[in-house]
This record gives C-alpha cells, structure tokens and sequence, in this order.
C-alpha cells in the first residue's frame, strides 16, 4: 500500500510530462509537406508571422477554432482522435483548391433566429448545439447577409442585439473568406503556374501594346485585349485597401529601393512585374507551389517550398524566415491547451484529496502530492507559452487583454505553489489549478478576435512601461483574484465539510504542514496574499499615474480605467485595515475577499465595457452576460459566507463537542463531498 | 471628552469607513461618466464636498453622499491624528508610517495639482510658430487696439465673468462693454438653402458676423467636445451706442472696426495662455504599420527659441517622450499629417498638450516613499511568515 502511494504522483507526473514531451518533439512529415509551407513568412496585421498563423487566426474568427475536424465524432468519445484540416493545410485549400475549401464546413452560425431568416435549418452540420456552414450552402444567401449586415452596421452600439452581432460576424467572416481565396494567386489562374509562364511570354509585348495605346501609336488590339484581361484584376486587387488586413502580403520586397517592411500583394507584385520586365522569385516559387499542390505533386511542391525557403535566407530574410519557424512552433506545442488540461487533472486530485483528508490521510496526501507536481508541470507549460510569446513579440508579458488572462493564470498559479510548499493542504494547488484554468480558458475566448499578437500603437510603444506599470498592476489582479478564490474554497469547505475545524495529518499521516486547523492556516493565506495583492495594485496604480504624467501630463485623470485600479487598492485597504481593527475575523475576511473578485473583475472587463476614456481599447461586448454571471455567482457565494454558525459544517461540530479540534478530526466521520 | 474626540479621529473604524465611501464614490463616478461625461462626473463626484441628487422635475439639490473633498479629508484627518495617537516611533513600525507619510504627501499633492494645474493645447501647421497655447475649456472676449504700431494691446475678458446687460468700462478703452445676449454653446452659418431650421438671427449691427445665424447647441458633456459660447455684444460711447457685434468661439474671428480713428479688433476666441517664448513646427511626422491603421510613431519636430535665455535649439516631440520647457510640459496630442492629411487637402499640423504643474513632482515622492515603506512592511511580514511556517 505504502509502495501504491508512493507510486501514484510519479504515474500522474510521467502520464502528463510525456504528453508535453510527445508535443515538443519534432515531427516528420511524409507527402506534402504542409508544415514547411506553414511555416514560411508572410507579412499582415503589421506585422511578419507564418503561414500557419494567418490561417490559424483567420479560422479562429471564421470557425472559433484552429482547425477544421473532417469527420463528426460524438463529444464523449474523447479517446477518439478526430482527423483535422491542420491550419496551414486549410489556408493551402483556401489559397489553391478554393472549390475545394468551398465544401469544409467552417461558418458558425448559433443564432435561431438568424438560421431561419438565411433559411439554412435543413443545411450545415451541427456539433455540441453549434451549427457549421459550409461556404457552399450559404452563397446563395451572401446577398442577404450583406444586405443584413450593412443594417446592422448602421445602429449604435447600444442598439444592438445578440442577433446584429451575429449577422455582423457572420458578414465578416463571409467577407475575410472571400478576400483569402483570392490573396495568393491572381483568382482566374486556375493553374497559376502555367498562366504565369504564358503571361510571360506576353508580357513584354503587351506592355508595349499598352503604351503603344497611351501615346497613340499603332498597336496589336487583339494582344492588347488579351493582356488586360489578367492586369485589370491585377489593378483591382492593387489598389484593394484592405491588403496585409484581412489577409496577407505574400510578395516580399525584391527591390533595392524597398524597405524590408515593403511586402505587397499578387496583384501589386504582378504589376511591379510587369513594369521590371521580370518576374520575381517569391511569384516563381508561390505558382510552382500553388499548381503543385492543386494538381497533387508531393515533390514538385516540397522542392518549391524548400527553394523558396532558401531564397529567403540568401536573400537577408534570415530574421523573417527564424520568425516565421519560431511562430509556428509556438502555435503547434498549443502550450495554454496543454496547461488547462494539466490543471484540470491538478484540480479534480486537489479537490479529491482535501475530501478524503480525514477517512483516508495517507491516500490522500499521495492524491495532494500527485496535485502538487501537476501544478509544478502544469505551470512550466504555462510558463513556456509565455515566455515564449514574450520572446516572439520582444515585449513584456502583458500587452493587450489577451495576455493579461494569460498572465493573471500565471501569477496565481505562482501564488499557489508558494502556498502548498508552505501548507501543504492541496489548498494552493486547488486555487492555482482553478484560476490558471479560468483564466487560460477567457484567454482562449478573447483570442477568437483574431490575432492576439497585435503591433502596439504608439502611446502604449513603450516596453519600460508594459513592464513596469502593467505587469505590476496584472499581478495586482492575479493577487487579488487569488485570495479572492481561496476564500471561496473556505466557504464551501466551511459549509459542506467538517474540515475548517481539523488539524490536518492524524496519527500515521505523512503530511508535513503546519500544525494548525485548515480553517486558520487559510486565513493566514488569503491574508498574506491580501498583503501582496495590496502591494502589487497600489504600486502598480501608481506607475500607472506616472507613465500617464510621462505621456499625457496628468497624474490622475479619473480615467475608468484607472479607477477600476484604485476600487482594488482600496478594496485592499478596506480589507486590511478591516482586519487589523478587528472589525472582522476569519470569516468576515473571507466575505471581503470574495467582494474582491467581483471588484477585480469589474476593474479587469467591466471598465472596458463602459466604453469611455483612455483606456476604452480593449472594448468587447460578449463577454458582459458572463462578467454578470461571474459577479452574481460571487455574490451568491458571499450570501452562502454570511449562513449563520449552525448551517456550517465544519463549525457545527466544533460547537457540539466544545472540545479542542484535533479530538473531533479523529472521531468526525468521513466528509460528504456535497449535501 | 477630548480623548474621545481624538479617539474618534484615530480610529480605524473611521478609515475603513472613510476607504469604502472613497469606494463607492469612485465606482459611482466611474459609472456615472457613462451619461455625464468625465469632466462633469469628475466635478460632481471628485472635486466637490458632496455629491448631490436633483429629484427630477425639481431645482432641489439634495446631498446624497460626501464627495471627494469630504472623503478625501476625512482620511487626510484620520491619518494625522493615528500617528498622533498611535504609532511613536517604533523600527518595526517604521513602514506604515511611511507608507502613510507617503499617502498624505499624494493627497496633498493632488489636492494642489486640481488647484493649480492649468491644461491648454497648442496647434501648429508645419512651418508655423506661436508663444501662446488655447484652454480647453475657457473662452474670452477680447477686444485688440491696434493703434500702437510697435505692439498690439490686448483687453480680454474670461467668457465666465461676462453677464447680462452687465456695462464693462475701461479707462483704457475709448467706449464700454455690453453683453446683450450669450449662447452657452452654438455654431454659425450662412443664410443659404441650407440652413439648419433652428438658426436664428442674432441681431447684429456690426462686423464681419452681422450676416450669420446662430443654431444654439446644447451644451457639451464629453471629454473631448467643448462649447463654442456665442455672444452678442453692444459698443457703447457715453451712453451712444456704436453697434452691436456677434463673436463667437466658433470662428474665434477677429473682427475690424473703428473708435475715434484708432483701429480695434473685437473676438470671442479660447482663452490664450501666453509663454515667454516660442515654439515652430518643423516637421510634423505619423507612421502607421505597413497595411493596418495601427498607428507606430507620431512624432514633431520643434524649435524653441527663448530671446530671454538667448536659447535656440531643435527637439523632438513623441509619444511618451514630452518637451518640458520653463515650468510647462509640452505632449504629443494629437495629429494630422502624412496620408490622413494630404487626403484632406491639408497641410500637416501637429497639437501638443501643454500642462503647467507646479505640484507633478509629488506623486514621483510619495510613490517612493510608500514603496520603501510597503517593501519593508511586508517584506518584515514574508520573513516571519517563512520563518513559522518551516520551524
């Protein structure tokens, strides 16, 4: 038995640290090679990224996923691995089998309403309650999403439903779609390699028809006619002013006089062709590429890639071509995915440890350590994604919503290995698996947007400040929302379990904590981290104060956002001060720090939503009903915190025996999870 | 008696009680901008001693809640007198008291910035130069003699001062004042097809305006908006009147006349806050990121040129990175230049920001001396608490 328990935290540690190995090992490919391609570099949003990326952020727009499943699997058939369109093989369909992209099932629509009035109840697939479209079965219908959508452009802000909003998405994701299909080959070059070397051959030819017309000279009509056919489309596509926005520049500058920013589009590419008399490699490379792949020549397409490759280093692209490797490996390991898996393990052998505490000590310490390591290895995941995106966008760890989610998980979970090192209750892991869960899991939602590694405008172009004011003021946050979800657990414990009242490690235990009642050693907790939490948020509100007094000439602006800070700091204040004038004790100190989640939340989203002020760049809309739903279910928890004596469990027990509690932890019967 | 007075004051009950009004007060006035807008939000909930509520329908103003000069001060209070009662000084306590040193310090420090600060903007097109900058709120009449022909002496009344049938009389001035009608707030426009069916007539007799009409506007809430005030003004000599003239902010037009041969000039205009040097626009520079509207670098290049100091030299202006000058700070605001204003037709300009705070240095004080204070408050904390969890 002892050997088993001993066992156990390596079984659970090997199981998941071989999964993480499993997904950082690099992998072959045989036929074609789709990951080459993926990773080639490419320049949109700004910004230069691979192949993979533009596909992976566009499908999260279009689809709320990074890829596309090919066949239906039921939800509790989770061993079954269903086979995927990977992202850069879906934006090669896109790019060069569009008839063929045309036929995946990639347009969510969740609206009832919207369903109907498109009259596609009887079309698309449906998963989980969600229904998918195929681009097929809604172009007969595009003219009415336009027409829906321009209507519900039009309306304010406040005016909008839940149904304007998801025609708005859908117009957009209609639109997003379409200008891809035609942003890597001129769209009427079925086969763009041979269409190039034939428009090659006319092209100098043509080009002299052409002035030929402007200056009023004799010129071949029948050639001329010809040879317009490809450069209209070649100047609309020009002269499109959404190119490097809603999809990517994937003609890198050939020219001396171009800066290295300078990517263009086909269509400008083609033109510049034109003008030089030449075609340039990378539209050389990109036909052989597309005809290859759209006529299924493995070889011919993984030479392309390559060459193409190469002709970017040779060419001093060396930087793009690391990014473009770097980003994709980053977005293959999926590091945040991997981590909400290890903390959900972590949580469901926290929880199942602190229960059986008392019936099974032994059993459960093992469960408690099993957690603990979870939580070690869950956070170094956490921690690679992090810091790996740090070093991708050379900036500090928090640069927009996203990545304060991200980096608010990350904190607690420090937080909370710091607190079971100490206590060694299964209570820190419990927190730091919950937290590092939600949090990665809002992370997850707010990066349906698109592209969650945005350039940073100018005012906020300062890295001293993204890591001093911010970073501060984040931790601020993942404090707060620590002691806040620790005293959560103290409610629930306290209600439903006798454990608050218990000193853990009985007779034969091999637990090593401290020697104090659970429900004591937590308030320890939730105060110290209130200690840090205060320290992090006025520390951080002040920096804030100052970089705007660095930026706009004013300390204090009673900017929402910057009142949302100081509602934390002084939430702080009020709990500390509370506290320290024994205005409250263990329990009044963990209502506080609940009414703290709700204030941090506010001060987190609640402020974006007003939609005022300075800070007003993070706004967004759907998540209001769950901010909502999060602060009523706070509140609920709060109202549970304020039961009178008798309704808790862990109390009741105490008040019947009067005797000290290490006498009831051993004769109280085994807790019942819930009641 | 005394002692529970100063009991009364040092408690700890009154911080927290006096922290979670600060809290609600806040949340309010944050929610509260929403509708108000921040300027106002800011004076009703933050620079006032109450917070008031007007039952609709009624010219009552009932105090509902303390505001935050009431909060602000009740903690300020508190503070000193629990140092003064409670904490001598003690090394293990020597933290709080410069934390609390610290939040008094910022206080105060903010309390004098509200009083004293003064914010303005300057707009330069390139090329050009000023030693004055606009208020961004505040308007003035201004009335320009331009007899002396070394310098021009310039009148100016602050719009907030003027009232209603209210005669100003200078002796410097050759004739008197007279306000006779005021908009808070209006544009101007020319009687044509197009205009607008609340414009009306303003009555004027005189100058360059007597043509247009007024469409009066509500007055403006948000942070970025301003009024336009529009006035209608009598000239009057020794009870004779000399025409009346229509100025207003939204043109800031000065308008020509003539008293006893001497030439004048009459305006309403944003009330100016001149410098005792000058400013030139060199280059005004905006970059976005190649195929977004992200903006990467605003950017001006200035000259600043001071005959006092006999100082001349260039600077550049961006984001993050102000001009402080002779007691003013000068920041990137706002632009227009590269595409955005060669598709408007328009030269490139730049505005600044011009702040003059004599107190911007104390919250850099307060701020370190409370993060000494805190570190080692809690720092004393961490140790303990390390050391009795392992023994």
């Amino acid at each position: 038995m002892k050997l088993l328990y001993k066992i156990i935290p390596w079984f659970f540690l090997a199981l998941f640290g071989i999964e993480v190995i499993v997904v950082f090992m690099p992998k072959s490919e045989s036929g074609l090679h789709i990951r080459e391609f993926g990773r080639l570099p490419v320049l949109m949003n700004g910004r230069i990224q691979p192949m993979d990326s533009v596909g992976r952020n566009t499908l999260l727009q279009i689809r709320s996923t990074g890829d596309v499943p090919l066949e239906l699997v039921p939800s509790w058939k989770f061993w079954h691995h269903a086979k995927k369109l990977k992202s850069s093989e879906w934006l090669l369909e896109v790019f060069f089998k569009p008839d063929l992209a045309d036929t995946r099932p990639i347009f969510l629509i969740h609206h009832p309403e919207l369903i109907d009035e498109l009259n596609l109840g009887d079309k698309g697939i449906e998963k989980s309650g969600l229904r998918y479209y195929t681009f097929k079965e809604i172009e007969p219908v595009i003219a009415e999403i336009q027409k829906q959508g321009s209507k519900a452009a039009s309306l304010e802000e406040k005016q909008k439903t839940a149904f304007h909003k998801q025609v708005l998405k859908l117009n957009n994701a209609v639109f997003v779609y379409q200008m891809m299909k035609a942003s890597a080959r001129p769209p009427s070059w079925n086969d763009f390699e041979k269409e190039l070397a034939s428009f090659k051959k006319t092209m100098a030819a043509g080009l002299e028809a052409m002035r030929g017309k402007e200056e009023g000279k004799s010129f071949d009509e029948a050639l001329l006619k010809d040879f317009m056919v490809p450069m209209t489309e070649f100047f609309q596509l020009a002269r499109d002013p959404n190119a490097g926005q809603s999809y990517p520049l994937v003609v890198p500058p050939t020219r001396a006089d171009q800066k290295h920013e300078d990517w263009s589009n086909i269509g400008e590419g083609m033109i510049q062709s034109v003008r030089n008399s030449s075609v340039p490699p990378p539209i050389e490379y990109l036909a052989t590429i597309a005809s290859a792949y759209t006529q299924d020549r493995p070889a011919e397409f993984n030479t392309a890639v390559a060459s193409y490759r190469e002709w970017f280093l040779k060419e001093g692209f060396a930087v793009q071509v690391k990014k473009g490797n770097e980003e994709f490996f980053y977005n293959d390991t999926k590091a945040f995915v991997h981590a909400v898996i290890i903390y959900i393990a972590a949580f469901l052998l926290a929880a199942t440890a602190l229960l059986t505490l008392s019936s099974a000590p032994n059993f459960s310490e093992s469960l408690r350590l099993s957690a603990y390591w979870l939580i070690i290895l869950g956070g170094a995941v956490h921690t690679f994604g992090l810091v790996f995106r740090m070093y991708l966008e050379s900036r500090p760890p928090v640069t927009n919503l996203y990545s304060s989610a991200v980096f608010i998980g990350w904190g607690a979970m420090i937080f909370g290995i710091f607190l079971e090192r100490i206590y060694k209750l299964g209570i820190g892991s419990l927190m730091a698996s919950l937290v590092g869960f939600v949090t990665l899991f809002i992370a997850h939602n707010l990066a349906l947007g698109g592209d969650t590694m945005e350039m940073m405008r100018a005012v906020l172009d300062s890295n001293f400040w993204l890591a001093t004011h911010v970073v501060t003021i984040t931790m601020g946050y993942s404090a707060t929302f620590a002691a806040g979800f620790l005293a959560v657990v103290y409610v629930f414990l306290g209600l439903l379990t006798p454990l608050l009242g218990k000193i853990p490690g009985g007779p034969g235990s091999t637990s090593t904590g401290p020697k104090l009642e659970i429900g004591k050693s937590l308030s320890k907790m939730v105060y110290a981290i209130i200690c840090f939490a205060t320290l992090f948020s006025f520390a951080g509100t002040v920096l804030g104060g100052i970089w705007a007094d660095q930026s706009w000439g004013r300390f204090w602006g009673w900017d929402p956002k910057e009142n949302g800070a100081l509602l934390i700091v002084l939430w702080n204040a009020v709990i500390l001060h509370a506290r320290w004038g024994g205005l409250v004790r263990d329990r009044g100190l963990m209502n506080l720090a609940i009414f703290g989640n709700i204030i941090t939340a506010f001060s987190w989203f609640g402020v974006n939503m007003l939609g005022i002020g300075l800070h007003s760049y993070g706004f967004m809309d759907a998540a209001f009903w769950w901010l909502i739903l999060f602060i009523g279910t706070q509140a609920a928890i709060i109202g549970m915190g304020l039961l009178p004596m008798k309704f808790w469990r862990s109390f009741q027990l105490k008040n019947v025996n009067g005797g000290s509690s290490g006498k009831i932890s051993s004769r109280s019967p085994s807790p019942a999870p819930a009641a | 008696m005394l002692d529970k007075f100063i009991d009364f004051w040092s408690s700890l009950r009154l911080t927290v009680v006096c922290l979670f009004a600060g809290l609600v007060l806040v949340f309010a006035g944050t929610i509260a901008q929403v509708d108000l807008g921040l300027y106002k939000a800011q004076n009703d909930f933050f620079r006032s001693f109450f917070v008031f509520w007007s039952p609709p329908g009624t010219g009552l103003k009932i105090p509902v809640f303390p505001g935050g000069y009431l909060v602000g001060g009740f903690l300020l209070i508190n503070l000193i007198s629990a140092h003064y009662k409670r904490f001598g000084f003690r090394r293990d306590k020597a933290g709080i008291v410069m934390v609390h040193l610290g939040l008094i310090l910022l206080l105060i420090g903010q309390l004098a910035t509200d009083m004293l600060s003064k914010e303005s903007s300057m707009q330069l097109f390139e090329g050009e130069s000023k030693n004055y900058s606009e208020d961004f709120r505040g308007n003035e009449l201004v009335i320009i003699d331009q007899s002396d022909s070394e310098y021009d002496r310039v009148h100016a009344i602050p719009e907030y001062s003027l009232e209603k049938n209210k005669t100003i009389s200078d002796p410097k001035l050759p004739f008197d004042v007279t306000l006779k009608k005021r908009w808070v707030n209006a544009s101007l426009v020319q009687a044509d097809s197009k205009t607008p069916q609340n414009a009306i007539k303003s009555g004027a007799t005189e100058g360059l305006l007597k043509d247009a009409l007024v469409v009066p506007a509500p007055s403006v809430t948000d942070m970025d908006g301003r009024n336009t005030p529009t006035a209608l003004v009598e000239l009057s000599k020794a009870g004779r009147t000399l025409g009346t003239f229509l100025v207003s902010s939204y043109t800031g037009a000065d308008q020509p006349f003539t008293v006893d041969g001497k030439q004048f000039n009459i305006a309403m205009r944003f009330a100016r806050h001149y410098y005792p040097f000058t400013l030139t626009l060199l280059k005004a520079t905006h970059e976005k990121y190649k195929g977004t509207e992200i903006p990467k670098n605003f950017a001006s290049r200035v000259k600043v040129r001071n005959s006092e100091k006999n100082e001349d030299r260039e600077t550049v202006i961006y984001m993050n990175n102000p001009l402080r000058y002779s007691g003013s700070t000068f920041y990137q605001y706002q632009m227009s230049a590269g595409e955005m204003a060669s598709s408007m037709g328009s030269a490139p300009s730049s505005t600044f920001q011009v702040v003059r705070n004599p107190g911007w240095l104390t919250p850099y004080f307060s701020t370190i001396l409370i993060s000494i204070g805190l570190l080692f408050q809690f720092g004393l904390h961490l140790v303990g608490f390390i050391k009795k969890r392992y023994v």
